[in-house]
């Protein structure tokens, strides 16, 4: 079998952690006694180019209702009632997807910030290279091996959780792979092996293969696995009052929630949500049907749900919103809209300066559209990842996490 | 203990200083090279061709090809034509009548609800079968929600026969259902709670499993006939290349089944437009795509209308225009690859070129045509070519025969099948063969395989078992391996699905990857661990295998080797 660098660098950084052999029970006792007030950072990636203009609408804006006759949001009721078809006005220019009222009170009460003409400065169009791009967190860059957030795990001095890294999915999203350890889970639930004398089998022959890949691959599923075993014995319950949307989305923070309150050493948390890329139709006979707006009404109220499912917790967790490039700022010929450039960035948290939307508005008349047809990009994402893993995270090695290149930071996070 | 410690600890340090450098790529591609050229044993090369040409080795299939010859046995699988069937596919398949129809036939026979309805009232068509008629009312007749009102299945059984169908195993239940006379089981299947159907239905012989299927849902037929299909194909054929060719042309050409019509477009698309052609030439495989409903639907080329044709501006509820989607896909994932030297502008151009390219009543499984109303007559350049204004269909054609005979289309399509049947980043100096292979026969891809299994590089050291099974591999491989009967493959498509490749599901217009990199990863591992187990001990429903082959010594539990590293790569 041949090996590649990234197996070699997972592998040797396997073997530096070491002590596997050690009892599960006492590996337990090691993991719980790990620092409770770990800073945490959840990462949710909208696959497929969201809208952003129809997310974050610049209803301020004279040409966005010219190159939207059929796709704009109309603008906020004036006075009154607020038409449940409307835009909900934040700053007097901007405001959100009616579908995303119930992120409206985060705001309002800056929690959530937001930032526009955000994104990555790579041209491509593509879906596939844009998503990898923002995920390696080195745009025009193929040869990256891993991704942004297995680099932002701020180095251990004990022996770490198996399940500090993790995501919800079949697959393990490019932007959590690496030489860290990070575990991609279907369901908490089915999580494990039900015949335990399987499942040694099983662990032993992992361990002891001369396969390197799966070799660590192994081990690291079944620290994990040991570690979940006590969290699926417990029913989980939210908050009360709190009720997340039924989906896959939804399921996907609800488990995420779960375990950073089962406090089993959790700091960074993926999710996706897939099903953005409206060439046709992305809108019904009114603002508030359609395509995009039910998967906004998912989206939304998803987020809020975290939120106040965790609670007090949220001090102590930022969630990062992004995708991989906008749409054009015209709709096309199919009530739709075609691949863009720029786009928007929701940033959520306890200790997040939210209440307003950072990064310059560089308009939408036709000299100011990128390549004559897409929002310009004001914003490197990177500027936005940057300040969480540096001042959130507290991983100051920036220069590791996005190599060539030095974010500046916008202020979104208090000291 | 120590002195491998400290030996990792120096290794570590020495990669870690090597970080971001590009001088370690250089370093590990110069050692790959060496590995490419060692030539495994020749003990190991049936083993290797039956892994990477096939669904994998069943039991004694290795002593069979070693006494057809190897040479003899990869020519018949690159002429799957001069080979015979296995007689136990088209027995298989028999009971999924959807593979053989027509798109047109699989609305009328496997309608939506909204579609039932509007057959009853006259504004569809109704099928010819008068008990599709009976079934087409009663799905009709369904309140909208969903929602049936809860028969009174007392009146229908004992009480012990209702305590059986209510908690008994899913084989009581079949036997409860079955007690009756064919008739009666008609009238009891339409009452028949949605779970319980569910769970009947990988259990039942064919015709009453098909009556079952009807009654849970018409529209689900079509997708499960094409998930167990083929998986049966994978398992089952002696024309184990072409099946693996067929699943890498389609992903290659992915089509999202979801999607809308699509769902009642893929089942021709595979069957008519990729299956044909695998070991055909590109520009024909292109250009049957590029034509199908299918294609068309999904990426959205069927509303693609020219900015000045005469068709657009007309109507005032859906305002049309130039459409991207299929154009760029076309470029980026079909042809070129997305570093293959194309601009926006092309894309642009492209999508020019390709309007009026649509389909005929997409909704009821209509055919492509070209509507000149539709197409923008303006003259167009792609990728430096000039196509002169004036032109209809033909100027999507020439864009294709732009494309297909471009060295970049070469290299990509030579490079994607070296990734499937050698290694995740195979060698350069083969892909450049296979594409030297590509153009020189105007793309013939029976050529480029031979080009491939002849070279050094499929039988090197570097390219054995080094490749990571995908979910669909995995799973038609163990099956495979332990000589399971499938009596219906609905149980395994769900465990594929488990795996992480839910069958004609990839929404996303790149298909599935190529690399095992994506497989590798804690929730498809234990997902295969216990799908191993379940399948060894007959816990997959549909499947039935016997138990001995899988204990081996060393590895007493049922499906451990199944569930074991070594088996997880081919």
């Amino acid at each position: 079998m041949r090996t590649t660098r990234r197996i070699f660098l997972r592998n040797s950084a396997v073997a530096m952690v070491g002590a596997g052999t050690a009892p599960v029970w006492l590996q337990r006792a090691l993991y719980a006694s790990a620092a409770p007030r770990k800073k945490i950072l959840v990462a949710i990636f909208q696959r497929g180019a969201a809208d952003g203009l129809n997310i974050v609408v610049p209803h301020g804006e004279k040409a966005y209702y010219a190159l939207r006759p059929t796709l704009a949001i109309p603008r906020p009721a004036v006075t009154g009632d607020r038409r449940a078809d409307a835009t909900i006005d934040l700053d007097g220019f901007f405001g959100l997807h009616p579908w995303l009222a119930p992120l409206e009170p985060l705001f309002q009460e800056r929690h959530l910030a937001i930032v526009d003409a955000v994104g990555s400065p790579d041209p491509s169009r593509s879906h596939f290279d844009a998503q990898d791009y923002m995920e390696s967190g080195t745009p025009g860059l193929k040869a990256t091996v891993d991704g942004w957030m297995n680099r932002a795990l701020p180095q251990e001095q004990a022996k770490a959780s198996p399940l500090r890294a993790l995501s919800l999915g079949p697959v393990l999203p490019r932007s959590l792979r690496g030489p860290r350890p990070a575990v991609a889970l279907q369901s908490i639930g089915d999580f494990q092996i039900r015949n335990s004398q399987a499942a040694q089998a099983f662990q032993q022959l992992y361990l002891e293969s001369n396969d390197p890949v799966l070799q660590a691959a192994g081990r690291e599923t079944f620290e994990a696995v040991a570690m979940l075993q006590a969290v699926q014995k417990q029913p989980y319950h939210p908050a009360a009052g709190v009720e997340y949307p039924r989906g896959r989305f939804g399921d996907s923070l609800r488990q995420i929630a779960q375990l950073i309150k089962a406090g089993v050493g959790v700091e960074m948390a993926f999710a996706d949500i897939g099903g953005w890329d409206h060439h046709v139709n992305e809108q019904g006979t009114r603002a508030s049907e359609g395509q995009l707006a039910t998967l906004l009404q998912e989206y939304g109220s998803a987020l809020s749900a975290f939120w106040h499912d965790m609670g007090d917790g949220m001090e102590d967790i930022v969630l990062v919103t992004m995708s991989e490039f906008g749409r054009t700022a015209h709709e096309n010929g199919n009530r739709g809209t075609d691949h863009g450039h720029a786009n928007c960035m929701f940033v959520l948290g306890g200790a997040v300066r939210g209440g307003k939307v950072y990064g310059r508005w560089p308009g939408l008349e036709r000299e100011q559209l990128y390549e004559g047809r897409d929002l310009a990009l004001t914003t490197d994402f990177r500027d936005v990842l940057g300040e969480l893993v540096a001042d959130h995270l507290g991983n100051p090695d920036l220069g590791a996490v996005f190599p060539g290149y030095s974010p500046r930071s916008l202020g979104l996070v208090g000291v | 203990m120590r002195g491998r410690a400290a030996v990792v600890l120096v290794i570590s340090l020495f990669v870690s200083a090597l970080t971001g450098a590009a001088a370690s790529k250089t370093r590990h591609a110069r050692r790959d090279a060496h590995l490419f050229q060692e030539q495994i044993p020749a003990e190991q090369r049936i083993d290797q061709a039956l892994n990477r040409l096939t669904f994998g080795p069943r039991p004694g299939e290795a002593e069979q090809v070693k006494s057809t010859g190897l040479k003899k046995w990869i020519d018949l699988q690159l002429h799957p034509d001069r080979m015979r069937e296995n007689p136990v596919v088209a027995e298989k398949l028999k009971a999924l009548d959807s593979l053989a129809m027509s798109s047109r036939d699989l609305v009328q026979n496997f309608p939506a609800p909204q579609m039932a309805r509007q057959m009853v009232n006259g504004t569809l068509p109704f099928p010819a079968d008068p008990n599709r008629r009976i079934l087409i009312r009663k799905l009709a007749a369904r309140p909208q929600g969903e929602q049936t009102q809860r028969p009174d299945l007392a009146r229908l059984f004992t009480p012990q026969q209702l305590r059986e169908l209510r908690t008994g195993t899913p084989e009581q239940r079949l036997a409860a259902l079955q007690a009756f006379p064919p008739d009666q089981q008609e009238e009891l299947i339409a009452d028949l709670p949605p779970n319980v159907l569910q769970g009947l239905i990988p259990l039942a012989p064919p015709a009453l499993r098909r009556k079952l299927e009807l009654a849970a849902g018409p529209q689900q037929v079509v997708v499960r006939d094409l998930a167990e299909g083929k998986l049966l194909r994978a398992i089952y054929s002696n024309r184990q290349l072409e099946e693996v060719l067929v699943d890498f042309w389609y992903n290659h050409f992915n089509v999202f089944l979801d999607k809308g019509a699509d769902r009642y477009l893929v089942t021709a698309y595979e069957r008519d437009v990729i299956r044909p052609r695998v070991l055909g030439k590109f520009r024909d495989l292109l250009e049957a795509t590029a034509k199908s409903p299918a294609m068309l639907f999904y990426l959205d080329n069927w509303q693609s209308v020219g900015v000045s044709a005469p068709q657009a501006g007309r109507g005032v509820a859906v305002r049309r225009g130039l459409n991207e989607n299929y154009g760029r896909e076309l470029l980026e994932l079909h042809t070129l690859g997305v570093d293959g030297g194309y601009t926006q502008k092309d894309v642009t151009e492209v999508a020019r070129c390709f309007t009026g390219w649509t389909i005929r009543q997409p909704q009821q499984g209509g055919e492509f045509f070209f509507n000149p109303r539709m197409h923008d007559r303006g003259a167009k350049k792609v990728l430096g070519v000039t196509i002169p204004a004036g032109g209809g269909m033909e100027d999507g054609e020439k864009v294709l025969d732009i494309l297909a005979r471009n060295p970049a289309t070469a290299h990509f399509i030579s490079r994607k099948l070296a990734m499937r049947f050698v290694a995740d980043d195979p060698p350069p100096a083969l892909v450049d063969r296979m594409a030297k292979t590509f153009l020189k026969t105007n793309g013939d891809l029976r050529a480029v395989m031979k080009t491939m299994t002849d070279s050094k590089e499929f039988w090197s050291v570097g390219a054995y078992r080094s490749k990571m099974k995908s979910p669909l591999e995995m799973v038609a491989s163990a099956v495979r391996a332990v000589n399971g009967e499938v009596n219906s493959a609905i149980g395994l498509d769900n465990q594929v699905a488990q795996l992480g490749e839910p069958l004609y599901r990839k929404l996303e217009p790149t298909g599935y990857s190529n690399s095992g990199e994506e497989w590798i990863n804690s929730a498809g591992l234990l997902a295969r661990m216990n799908f191993a187990l379940n399948l060894a001990n007959n816990r997959v429903a549909g499947v039935k295998i016997d138990a001995a082959p899988t204990a081996q010594p060393g590895a007493p539990i049922a499906g451990i080797s199944l569930g074991a590293p070594e088996f997880q790569r081919h």
